[in-house]
């Protein structure tokens, strides 16, 4: 069994386990394939350039899904993610090192649950975020 | 029909609500889902180690209803080769956890398309809400996603 993080081992400004993701063209096509999204920018590179794009771009729910992960990972099978707000601020392409990063800003009681709040992003290799976001989850207590 | 033409055309459908669009959630969708992702958590795809879960069996991940019903929204706005669709901000929020078995009925709506004037021309700012029920009519997820349009 994975280790199970519970509310009372949080705290408020403590970083969230940090899950890099290398994502490629290959990635591209079978998210494509199960998200059912067929926007060429994903995956026709002559279509990107001509729309001005620098080449196919990971799809932004792509890239909210490495957070997703990161999230899940992270909360283990007892915890539950309640919220995801994301907001898509730069492209990610095929052959970036995508950390995705997350660090707790709030914690409260709030009818009967134990929630976490973590403001979470995606960085490339410069530092540039291209993902920013917030979180909310539910971790189960020690005391129950 | 450019992309004044598709703007247009969104505009006059805010508050219409689409066709539903009805997904039976089995393990294989799941399984394909989480391989897209690279993501090798066992209770997305391992039956035994789920079994031992709280959950009793496999689970979708929580970000599953992101894909569920959002063709419909990719189709709406990409309609036009010569339109470019980018993706704003998604905003899900979470009730139930889906598994196998589950018949999940996705509801969208535009929720408002507004226009500004960008580098590239006139840009429309589409903001679509979605709502998930699940086979017992209970509310699965709910979603609002912005795309922008030029």
């Amino acid at each position: 069994m994975k280790q199970q993080i519970y509310y009372e081992d949080v705290a408020v400004g403590g970083e969230i386990m940090p899950l890099i993701k290398l994502p490629t063209t290959r990635q591209l096509v079978m998210y494509a394939g199960a998200s059912g999204d067929y926007n060429p920018i994903h995956y026709d590179k002559d279509y990107a350039l001509e729309r001005g794009l620098s080449g196919v771009v990971v799809h932004g729910q792509l890239a909210g899904c490495f957070l997703g992960q990161m999230l899940t990972d992270w909360m283990g099978d007892e915890g539950s993610l309640r919220k995801l707000s994301l907001s898509y601020k730069g492209m990610n392409f095929p052959g970036d090192t995508l950390t995705c990063r997350g660090i707790v800003t709030k914690k409260d009681i709030k009818d009967g649950q134990y929630l976490v709040t973590a403001s979470i992003w995606i960085e490339k290799e410069s530092g540039e975020k291209t993902l920013t976001g917030t979180a909310v989850i539910a971790l189960p207590t020690c005391g129950r | 029909m450019a992309v004044e033409a598709l703007i247009e055309k969104l505009k006059e459908q805010v508050g219409v609500e689409r066709p539903p669009r009805v997904y039976e959630v089995e393990k294989g969708m799941i399984w394909r889902f989480a391989q897209a992702l690279g993501d090798s958590n066992p209770l997305w795809q391992d039956g035994k180690y789920a079994a031992k879960s709280s959950y009793g069996d496999i689970v979708a991940p929580p970000t599953f209803a992101l894909v569920l019903g959002f063709e419909q929204v990719v189709q709406a706005l990409a309609a036009e080769p010569s339109v470019t669709v980018l993706h704003g901000s998604t905003d899900l929020e979470t009730y139930l956890t889906i598994k196998p078995g589950d018949t999940i009925t996705v509801t969208a709506r535009i929720a408002n398309a507004r226009e500004r004037p960008g580098k590239m021309g006139n840009m429309l700012f589409v903001t679509f809400d979605m709502s998930y029920h699940n086979q017992k009519q209970e509310a699965v997820a709910r979603c609002r996603q912005m795309a922008i349009i030029y």
